[in-house]
């Protein structure tokens, strides 16, 4: 209980609640994030089940316009399916995805990073020309690369299964040289330390000395990075679907509901891709203006 | 039988423009619960041989000859998992600045614990006990209260007890204390120094002393060894080098320092400053500084030679010259 009411005492939670920024863009990303989690609970209809889906209930207007009533609150797709209650599934896939994919690349990343960054020498110079090569190119290109490399090596039975593990290790594997990159620059000088040196002196061995020591002292600019990195982890997964290589219709996310609410923007119903568009822009918006606060806060320096 | 016999080493850093060497045939040793101060100006090799023995020589600089014999056993050649398992065990370290040997993230009594268990086998309520025990020890108040606070919310004597208490708590036999008082102010120095004579006495163990402070030689050691340019130009028992120097430097040394009593319109120093360790002069090192050089000083250079209880690397002891 004393470590809680610590925490709320802390100057973090202080410019927390100073930054008007910070707490909107916490309150959003709490509220979608909530709603993603509950979604079964929260949204009026079930767009996987079949059976409640009715064609006679297909591209219904939202609540605000003319035609539209409370059963569709932003109205329905081509299907008959409750555009509201998608974008809810959705965001709930897109953000499973984002997460693991920026767990994946954290625990790459970092351990790439903490063993170049101690052990320098060569293996530094082998690692860190892996990250320069792949910094060379867009993130989302490797992650289309990637993404057809696996599909294309895996049998068929079990691309069907793997799909979302598929494109978590496309985005994740895309985005860990950034990570690397900060945990080695961070590392090296930590290393440098007296308490390192101290802690060598005391003949902890060089494992332990870089996830006990070290990695607690280097997580600060790591945490600001992985989270405005979620965020574009986000769009990465909307980009992928939106270009019909990443989740299937069967799993929609909020690309996938973008790229087939797109085909409807000229014919008038334009709400089956303006509200998960919006929702989409919510989300990374939140999440990067977030980042940004956090990044102002642990450091000192920037108040 | 001595507890560390460092015999003519030396250690060398090979640079572009040559190799250098830094530490040029050092010998002496520490005796079971003894205390040998090291004193010298800066970058005579004071911490340099500390680093050596510990064997965390920074590279490119290494153990160009020579041994260290630690409790009958060489450990100059051992390879780092072999040296790993001795430092913080058999030998222990303390360095200048309590404020940054601490890490900061983690409570003290959780880098006690991690200490001890790394080489001590002790289950985890054991450690706790034992780093209160520390604690105690090492005179911080409400230990018990405090073993899980962190290093920012001591002060920084406090802090240096704890770094103290870690060096000591895995009971090496010799501990390497690099300037252990160097960062605190006067008062809280005569605190520290009391503790770790007071540690060393009741735990038996030995303790290197290096410092730059003559004051806390002549009160802490019972023997020092007075280094310039890399190597020892005087050894002895502490009453005897304090009292009647044998090497002109350690005169020198003396002689500078400051008395409340004898007003004096200038300080007295050393003139001149060290030789860089590429132009050591030929002869003995000291001959350009020296108020006492002779022909032959500037021809040959001076093995330690003994003068009575001590020992002093200088032509003038011998044949009783002096």
């Amino acid at each position: 209980m004393s470590a809680l009411s610590r925490f709320l005492d802390s100057d973090f939670v202080y410019s927390f609640r100073r930054s008007p920024v910070a707490v909107v863009s916490a309150v959003v990303v709490l509220i979608i994030v909530l709603c993603a989690v509950f979604a079964p609970l929260v949204s009026p209809h079930d767009p996987f089940d079949l059976a409640s889906i009715s064609l006679l209930d297909s591209l219904k207007p939202p609540v605000f316009l003319p035609d539209g009533d409370w059963s569709f609150p932003l109205g329905s797709d081509d299907q008959g399916r409750d555009v509201f209650s998608s974008i809810l599934y959705g965001t709930r896939i897109s953000m499973i995805v984002a997460a693991l994919a920026i767990g994946f690349s954290l625990v790459v990343g970092i351990t790439v990073g903490l063993v170049a960054g101690y052990a320098g020498g060569a293996v530094d110079a082998v690692l860190m020309r892996i990250v320069d090569v792949q910094l060379t190119f867009p993130a989302i290109l490797i992650a289309l690369l990637v993404d057809g490399v696996v599909r294309a090596v895996l049998p068929p039975a079990a691309q069907d299964a793997l799909q979302l593990d598929v494109i978590v290790f496309a985005i994740g594997i895309s985005r860990w040289p950034q990570f690397a990159r900060t945990v080695r620059g961070s590392t090296m000088i930590e290393r440098g330390r007296d308490y390192v040196m101290a802690a060598r002196v005391i003949g902890i061995s060089s494992p332990r000395i870089m996830v006990s020591h070290i990695l607690p002292n280097v997580l600060g600019p790591v945490l600001v990075i992985a989270t405005l990195n979620l965020g574009l982890a986000v769009l990465d997964e909307a980009t992928l679907s939106f270009l019909g290589v990443g989740l299937p219709p069967t799993q929609p996310s909020l690309g996938t509901l973008i790229r087939f609410g797109n085909n409807f923007l000229f014919s008038g119903e334009w709400w089956i891709t303006i509200f998960p568009g919006l929702t989409l822009a919510a989300i990374v918006l939140s999440i990067n203006l977030l980042g940004d606060w956090l990044r102002d806060a642990l450091n000192p320096r920037l108040r | 039988m001595a507890l560390l016999e460092v015999s003519q080493l030396c250690v060398e850093f090979p640079t572009r423009r040559g190799t250098l060497r830094a530490l040029d045939n050092i010998s002496f040793g520490i005796e079971p619960g003894e205390i040998l101060g090291v004193v010298g100006e800066s970058g005579a090799g004071k911490s340099l041989t500390g680093s050596a023995i510990i064997g965390l020589l920074e590279p490119p600089g290494r153990v160009a000859s020579g041994q260290i014999i630690f409790d009958g056993k060489r450990i100059d050649n051992l390879d780092q998992e072999a040296m790993r398992a001795i430092r913080g065990r058999h030998i222990g370290a303390i360095f200048q600045d309590p404020l940054t040997t601490l890490d900061p993230l983690m409570s003290v009594g959780k880098q006690l614990i991690e200490t001890m268990q790394t080489h001590l086998k002790l289950s985890d309520r054991d450690a706790k006990a034992r780093a209160i025990q520390w604690l105690e020890e090492v005179g911080i108040p409400a230990a018990s209260e405090r073993v899980f606070a962190y290093p920012h919310q001591f002060s920084g004597g406090m802090r240096q007890r704890v770094v103290i208490a870690l060096a000591l708590c895995a009971e090496p036999r010799l501990v390497i204390a690099d300037e252990p008082t160097t960062a605190l102010d006067v008062s809280i120095q005569a605190q520290i120094i009391t503790l770790m004579r007071r540690l060393a006495a009741d735990h038996g163990t030995s303790i290197m002393l290096v410092t730059h402070d003559m004051g806390v030689i002549a009160e802490t050691c019972d023997r020092v060894a007075v280094m310039y340019a890399g190597r020892i130009v005087e050894i002895g028992p502490v009453e005897n080098v304090v009292r009647s120097p044998q090497h002109p430097y350690t005169e020198g040394l003396m002689g500078s320092i400051p008395s409340l009593e004898a007003r004096v319109a200038r300080l007295r120093q050393i003139d001149g400053a060290m030789p860089r360790l590429n132009a050591i002069p030929q002869g003995c090192a000291f001959n350009p500084r020296c108020t006492k050089v002779m022909d032959r000083c500037r021809e040959e250079r001076p093995d330690l030679l003994p003068a009575g209880t001590t020992e002093a690397a200088c032509f003038l002891v011998q044949g009783g010259a002096r």
